[in-house]
């Protein structure tokens, strides 16, 4: 995958890792994907009270291809999911799902002919945040879980091959990432 | 010439070229073709400033629009199917996700028009609850519509005035209800629970905040060049537009007529109610700007007459076929029914127990029929078409919603103005997705 | 089986265009309501093997009772002014209904739009707002798909429905999009959701679902859609299959 995979392994990889990794969730700008009721929950994350700025996020960037964090905030009908994963396609990797509200993680209260039942059938999801709508601190809190497992991704293939020998204990992820 | 063998002719639809084969600059003598070339621009479902998933197919020509026609249905859930599986009660939680940013609104329309199905008549202090409440969600609302509509214009510290005076309203409307959206407190038969101790002061301090953060929004935009700029006559529409197209609301009162359901055909008690309709003639989005603030300030007022009116009394009506039957309450081990209540059902009476389970199971039986309900929503017009079969579940519920309606106005306000101008027009009607597709 | 009010179904010869009550049972069906609901029985059991009696429930079927005169209040100043504007009224009035203080007019589908233009335009009338059209399907009865005009006069702060219906056969109606251009979305809405076809109407076209969806999502025939959802150690079926209250 480019440069990390000519650099010799061991502490100096590792700290690379952590370095870019840091870099990314440090401004993990999300993409304006604001559908129902949980955008006006995620627009107040954005705004004064829940200010979201001090993650680095207050730029709600609409051109997905300067986007990296896809916040699906809202109910996905059957004629938006087409939309939903044209936006996700012109996403320019590393690119993060976050699932907000409990439409958008697996249909939520309306199980019908009209809503996507989860946008996981559609586009890959990373963090799902129940909640209806999910408050803005319920937000920070997946935002800031989302951090955390960022932090932790492996940087290539190579490297992502070393860490899965080593023992990862199976908890779940909300109390991996939980601290 | 008219003669059609010529190499072009003027026509209505223009000029016509008569290609027979030849070099293209020979063909075109003259006239550049290239002037008239149209872009179909499409503003899709996910854009920054189209107030939600609303599509818009734009036809320019430069900068102006030559056609304008609005896409929707990205937002449609089948809320009104799903009610029908579900007893009366339980509608209210998924009619009150229809317009999200006003949901108690949805919420009393519905329970209104089920009301006069019954046929029952609510208690004082519920109506005053009532009244309250929405006139706080009218202001929430508003506040909404300015932040978004300014950050669409591009007056960002708009939007973050505005998130701010919304987040002073969802905390009075988080005390009194237990929710920031989406509440599903106005039931059938009156509210949820009683308004909390603490809720009159918190209210007045709320007023006070809010009319210092109207003070901040006059000083901030009102005289502001730019702003003016880009509202005034911009997205014009008149009253006889308006009501050829059966728009309500702020911009038919924007164009002169003073059309406010809660003056005109009132419920909920509102002819007892002291307040003015704000309404402006020039029509144009700056006119709608200007009678939104209005009533957010007759808003104001009005719930300033619920507090000094509230007086104690029942919160639901008093048939017990009807009222829903528990009394949440927090207690040491969280919020449940409280306790007096389970003490009731459990060692009191045994009716009682049998009215909580049925009404919670099957829920209650509205008298077969229909009614249409109108009630004054932030955006316009909010009806809503009840039909009962005599079950314990609707037949039908259909909302009229303000959005829906009103976005049919888009293409009358864009068309011959700038691309700018489009997203002007548009943040003035306020629509809001869920409402238009429900 | 008919309920004890003893609802003849209708003959083929003769079909009002605007009444709700007229029903053809299904042959040995229980359904005899115009809102498709079973007159006997709750939870849908009413057959040997029922020991809570609820099978033994027999409900009334249902339909609006015609009013008689006076109407009350404004609604015989409607009905004489439409009557004294419309030369077909006998026509095309079937029913006059007045429920929970508001009138009802059922009007054939054949005139539902000069009996708009004339609503709207005729000066002791002049009920200049649509306020909302809405469709419903009353699918025990011939002609299941109802339209609901809700008009509202500003001038004279008064409210109407007018109501007309289309069997599943003919799902044709006049269009009312050259009275009331603001029912252009609202026909749309209505043809999407139940199939009605507006004649007349500029761009009857899917508003709410895809352009090529199959189906129209709000008839009482189209199921909710929903799939089971699974929880630990059960599965709960989707709200349209559930066992029901009725």
């Amino acid at each position: 995958m480019g440069l990390e995979e000519k650099l010799p392994d061991g502490v100096l990889l590792a700290s690379v890792e952590k370095l870019v990794n840091w870099t990314r969730k440090s401004s993990l700008w999300p993409a304006t994907f604001g559908l129902a009721c949980c955008a006006i929950e995620m627009m107040t994350f954005g705004a004064p009270r829940y200010d979201s700025a001090r993650f680095g996020m207050e730029v709600f960037r609409p051109s997905p291809r300067q986007a990296d964090l896809m916040i699906v905030a809202g109910r996905v009908s059957q004629k938006m999911a087409p939309v939903l994963r044209q936006i996700y396609d012109q996403m320019a990797e590393p690119r993060w799902v976050l699932a907000m509200g409990v439409c958008a993680s697996s249909g939520g209260m309306f199980n019908n002919y009209a809503i996507v039942q989860g946008v996981d059938h559609v586009v890959p999801v990373d963090m799902y945040l129940p909640g209806c709508p999910p408050r803005p601190e319920m937000l920070i809190d997946a935002v800031l879980k989302l951090h955390h497992k960022i932090m932790n991704e492996p940087l290539g293939p190579k490297r992502a091959k070393r860490l899965a020998d080593q023992k990862v204990e199976l908890v779940p992820s909300s109390q991996r990432f939980a601290r | 010439m008219n003669d059609i063998y010529s190499p072009s002719r003027e026509t209505t639809e223009g000029r016509v070229y008569t290609v027979t084969g030849g070099d293209w600059d020979t063909t075109f003598g003259g006239g550049d073709p290239i002037d008239e070339e149209r872009i179909v621009l499409n503003m899709g479902p996910q854009h920054p400033s189209t107030h939600g998933v609303l599509r818009l197919v734009i036809e320019l020509e430069g900068e102006t629009v030559t056609d304008c026609r609005p896409v929707i249905g990205y937002l449609h859930t089948g809320i009104e199917k799903n009610t029908e599986f579900r007893t009366w009660t339980q509608a209210v939680t998924f009619l009150t996700r229809a317009d999200y940013v006003a949901p108690l609104f949805n919420e009393a329309a519905y329970c209104l028009g089920v009301e006069r199905l019954l046929g029952v008549e609510l208690p004082e202090r519920a109506q005053l609850i009532r009244v309250m409440l929405m006139e706080i969600n009218r202001v929430a609302s508003h506040w909404v519509w300015l932040a978004t509509g300014g950050l669409e214009i591009g007056a960002l510290t708009a939007m973050t005035n505005g998130f701010r005076a919304r987040e002073r309203c969802l905390d009075v409307l988080e005390l009194i209800t237990g929710l920031r959206m989406n509440h599903a407190f106005i039931r059938p038969g009156g509210v949820a629970q009683d308004l909390p101790d603490g809720t009159e002061a918190k209210v007045r301090d709320w007023l006070v905040e809010t009319r210092k953060e109207l003070v901040g929004v006059e000083k901030l935009l009102r005289g502001q060049p730019i702003w003016v700029n880009r509202l005034k006559d911009v997205g014009w529409l008149g009253v006889e537009g308006c009501l050829a197209l059966g728009v309500t609301g702020p911009l038919l009162r924007a164009a002169g007529l003073p059309w406010d359901l809660r003056k005109t055909i009132p419920y909920l008690g509102y002819e007892t109610f002291d307040f003015e309709v704000p309404t402006d003639d020039r029509g144009d989005c700056w006119a709608r700007f200007v009678v939104r603030v209005a009533e957010m300030h007759e808003s104001l007022k009005i719930v300033e007459q619920v507090l000094d009116r509230l007086a104690p009394g029942p919160t639901m009506i008093d048939d017990p076929k009807i009222a829903w039957p528990a009394k949440l309450s927090l207690g040491p081990d969280g919020l449940g029914n409280s306790l007096e209540h389970v003490q009731k059902i459990m060692a009191g009476s045994m009716e009682a127990l049998i009215h909580h389970f049925k009404l919670v199971t099957e829920g209650f039986r509205v008298p077969p029929g229909q009614v249409h309900q109108a009630v004054e929503a932030p955006r316009g017009e909010l009806g809503c078409h009840i039909v009962s079969d005599g079950g314990t579940r609707p037949f039908r519920i259909h909302l009229r919603e303000p959005s829906f309606i009103n976005l049919q106005a888009t293409s009358a306000l864009a068309i011959g103005g700038l691309i700018a101008d489009v997203i002007a027009s548009v943040a003035s009607i306020d629509p809001v997705m869920g409402g238009c597709d429900r | 089986m008919t309920g004890p009010a003893g609802e003849t179904p209708a003959s083929a010869t003769e079909q009002p265009a605007a009444d709700i009550e007229r029903v053809t049972p299904v042959a040995g069906s229980t359904v005899d309501s115009p809102f498709g609901v079973e007159g006997r029985g709750m939870f849908g059991v009413s057959d040997s093997g029922d020991t809570t009696g609820f099978g033994g429930l027999i409900r009334e079927p249902w339909s609006a009772p015609a009013a008689t005169r006076p109407f009350g209040g404004y609604f015989d100043e409607i009905v004489d002014a439409l009557a004294a504007a419309y030369p077909e009224f006998d026509a095309a009035v079937t029913k006059i209904v007045v429920d929970r203080d508001e009138l009802t007019l059922y009007v054939t589908k054949e005139h539902i739009r000069s009996v708009a233009r004339t609503m709207r335009d005729d000066p002791a009338l002049r009920f200049e707002l649509l306020a909302n059209l809405s469709g419903v399907d009353y699918i025990g009865s011939v002609n299941r798909f109802h339209v609901v005009y809700n008009l509202t006069s500003m001038t004279y702060r008064r409210q109407v429905r007018l109501e007309t219906s289309a069997s599943l056969d003919d799902p044709h109606v006049p269009s009312v999009t050259g009275v009331y251009p603001g029912a252009d979305w609202q026909e749309r809405e209505t043809y999407d959701m139940f199939g009605v076809i507006f004649d007349g109407h500029p761009a009857l076209t899917r508003i709410l679902m895809p352009d090529d969806w199959d189906g129209y999502p709000q008839r009482k025939d189209y199921p909710l859609g929903g799939i089971p959802v699974q929880y630990k150690g059960a599965t709960i079926p989707p709200p349209d299959e559930r066992r029901a209250y009725r």
